[in-house]
């Protein structure tokens, strides 16, 4: 039997049964087009997590104490490391062996309540200089930012991030107001503009000098170039020479730490392309683990199809019978099967690939318990969910098929 | 329809067309046949060497109670089963020992096969039940398909009835359907399997005319299973079975073809 024969006589049986065949198509528009939906959503979380991040700037270049210290940094406690120095970051600030570092700006944290009146609000506390939120891509809403010279004084003035500022001002200005942090009294001087949506979110921060941040709230001692930071935040001239500065950065560090040639490095430098790669990386698990989910729905429709298809040898047992006795071979009839299931399963697959990329589509923007939900439609996902779909069909066909094929045609011709 | 020069069938008919040296090799020959199937633990004997010859042109009726292995023999016949010992010519070729595909491919075109129940397919018209024989055997176009099929309708005298599906069909007609899927591939053998047994008596009269017509007008080689008395008496030859054996074997118009006697059945 010829391609175009077993096509017409497969399409001719299925719909033969119209509505089961559509309840078995069904069981595989479900599964495509979760797995398509799923993709898209992770996909969508993937791209804008790297969006989030090129925000932040490509050119960006961070140095935090070595890797011991830099686990407790990531999780928002500060760098327990007296590693890397405000020295440090100071003599990055060289022509000569740092050419292409543009803004230096050490952070170091602390964190605590802010209160103003009888409103309080627990704060991320960042202590900076002046370059910080340059580095950082922050913008001032209103007031002025910290000034190199509030650095010098060790004063207290802070600069408010967006809801910080709402949470003890409500809509009220807050510049000039004097507000409390750990006890002691601050002058705001600035508000930040509201970053909402970014990764690394300011709007809960205070920012404050980096030395009144190490003399005051953390009480520390010693001389300004001793002053450890959780981290320096550098540019780099522009995204080309990002490699050449970290080089220089790290040429400069291991000088000033006095490291031998066989020693490793004490800190850790780290490029937004690293930060990058390490979140996608992340990102790309948990899309598996989403399409995995929605690929176990395509594996109920799958037995659904070798269900219906076993019913269906049942029940035509003695068609079978009767295309064996006029000359129909077993490989006819298995084919026969096949055919039938194939069509099934590559017809859901289509269904559910417009299905899914109906969903993708429509719900790209929707907003779900708060978090905009961003989807990403690929290609290769459609294709790859269309061929899962015939492979289904072929795995779950044959052993009814096969069954179909081994009858015997005298004892089939005798069922009833 | 017919397709030239297909097997020893189609090379024999032209010989015999000619008229000259005539090879009378029979249709059927089998030779000590023995078919045993396995019921439980039991090896129950179907056929017990069966020895039957069955020339071109002929029209044979096998009759015997049931359970007296004519069933079993038409199967053989029909290639739908293989004999346990002992061979099977049809049409001078040895299909005791063929492979499952090569039996199905004898049984679409070496052979057509009428059922007691028609057997026919019954969402399909009649049209394409009579082409699906055609479908299997492969190399024809759609077109060639139906005007065969028409041509074997037509035969039948079912020409106002190839849009019909089985059901809107009198069992009469069913069964001509049946015949005419028979006839599609133009084979030199008819099997019959009890084709009047779920008729009335008028359409078996049309049903036994028909395949009388067929042996007399076109030369098929015709044999038919049958129970009914006036259907064996309607054929020329008439060969009787009982626990697996040839008990008689006779020519409709007396004279008695091959009479085997007890001693000879039991050797």
């Amino acid at each position: 039997m010829n391609f175009g024969l077993l096509f017409t006589t497969a399409l001719g049986s299925l719909s033969s049964n119209k509505l089961r065949a559509s309840l078995t198509l069904l069981g595989i528009v479900i599964g495509v087009s979760s797995v398509i939906a799923m993709m898209a959503v992770g996909r969508g979380a993937q791209v804008s997590v790297t969006s989030r991040i090129s925000e932040l700037g490509t050119d960006l270049i961070t140095v935090r104490p070595g890797a011991q210290a830099l686990r407790f940094a990531f999780f928002g406690g500060g760098g327990n490391s007296d590693v890397v120095s405000l020295g440090d970051a100071l003599s990055l600030d060289d022509e000569v062996f740092s050419p292409n570092a543009r803004v230096i700006a050490p952070e170091n944290s602390f964190s605590g309540t802010a209160t103003f009146g009888r409103e309080n609000t627990f704060v991320n506390g960042v202590g900076v200089t002046a370059e910080y939120i340059e580095a950082r891509n922050l913008k001032i809403a209103s007031g002025r930012n910290i000034s190199n010279i509030d650095v010098q004084n060790d004063s207290l003035v802070a600069v408010l991030g967006s809801a910080t500022s709402e949470a003890l001002f409500g809509q009220r200005d807050s510049v000039g107001s004097t507000i409390k942090i750990s006890n002691r009294e601050f002058t705001v001087v600035g508000v930040l503009k509201s970053q909402q949506g970014t990764i690394f979110n300011p709007d809960n921060s205070v920012l404050i000098p980096i030395t009144t941040a190490y003399y005051r709230m953390n009480n520390g001692k010693g001389p300004r170039e001793s002053i450890s930071v959780s981290a320096i935040n550098i540019l780099a001239k522009s995204e080309k020479v990002v490699d050449a500065a970290r080089l220089e950065i790290s040429t400069v560090l291991r000088l000033n730490h006095e490291l031998d040639a066989d020693e490793e490095d004490d800190f850790l430098i780290t490029t937004q392309q690293d930060t990058i790669e390490t979140l996608e990386g992340t990102q790309g698990t948990f899309v598996i683990l989403l399409g995995s989910i929605a690929g176990i729905s395509l594996l109920v429709g799958g037995i659904g199809v070798m269900n219906i298809m076993l019913v269906s040898v049942t029940e035509r047992t003695r068609e079978i019978g009767i295309r064996r006795a006029v000359g129909a071979k077993r490989r006819d009839i298995l084919l026969q099967f096949v055919t039938e299931a194939v069509m099934m399963t590559f017809g859901g697959g289509v269904l559910g690939v417009v299905a899914g990329w109906a969903i993708a589509h429509f719900g790209n923007g929707a907003t779900v318990s708060g978090d905009v939900i961003e989807t990403v439609i690929e290609a290769q996902i459609a294709v790859l969910a269309l061929a899962v779909s015939v492979a289904v069909g072929l795995f779950f066909g044959i052993y009814p098929a096969v069954r179909a094929a081994s009858l015997n045609p005298i004892e089939a011709l005798r069922h009833e | 329809m017919a397709r030239p020069g297909v097997g020893v069938a189609g090379k024999l008919a032209v010989v015999d067309n000619m008229g000259a040296r005539t090879v009378r090799r029979p249709v059927i020959e089998l030779k000590a046949v023995t078919r045993e199937f396995k019921v439980g633990t039991q090896l129950v004997r179907a056929l017990n060497g069966i020895d039957l010859t069955i020339d071109r042109g002929e029209m044979v009726a096998i009759i015997g109670p049931s359970g007296s292995g004519k069933s079993t023999l038409m199967n053989t016949l029909g290639c739908l089963d293989t004999p346990s010992s002992g061979s099977f010519f049809l049409n001078g070729h040895d299909v005791s020992r063929l492979s499952d595909d090569q039996l199905a491919e004898t049984r679409s075109r070496q052979l057509g096969f009428v059922f007691q129940s028609y057997n026919l397919l019954p969402r399909e018209t009649a049209l394409s039940n009579v082409e699906l024989p055609l479908k299997y055997s492969g190399g024809y176009s759609a077109r060639a398909r139906k005007e065969a099929a028409r041509k074997a309708l037509d035969r039948v005298g079912l020409a106002e009835r190839y849009d019909h599906r089985p059901l809107q069909l009198s069992g009469g007609e069913q069964q001509r359907v049946g015949i005419a899927r028979a006839l599609v591939q133009n084979p030199d053998l008819i099997l019959a399997d009890e084709p009047t047994g779920n008729l009335d008596t008028k359409s078996s009269q049309e049903v036994i005319t028909m395949l009388k017509s067929l042996n007399e007008d076109d030369g098929k080689t015709i044999v038919i299973v049958t129970h009914d008395p006036e259907v064996a008496d309607a054929t020329k030859r008439i060969v009787a079975f009982r626990d697996g054996l040839i008990i008689e074997d006779r020519m409709v118009n007396g004279s008695p073809r091959r009479s085997l006697n007890q001693d000879e059945v039991r050797s």
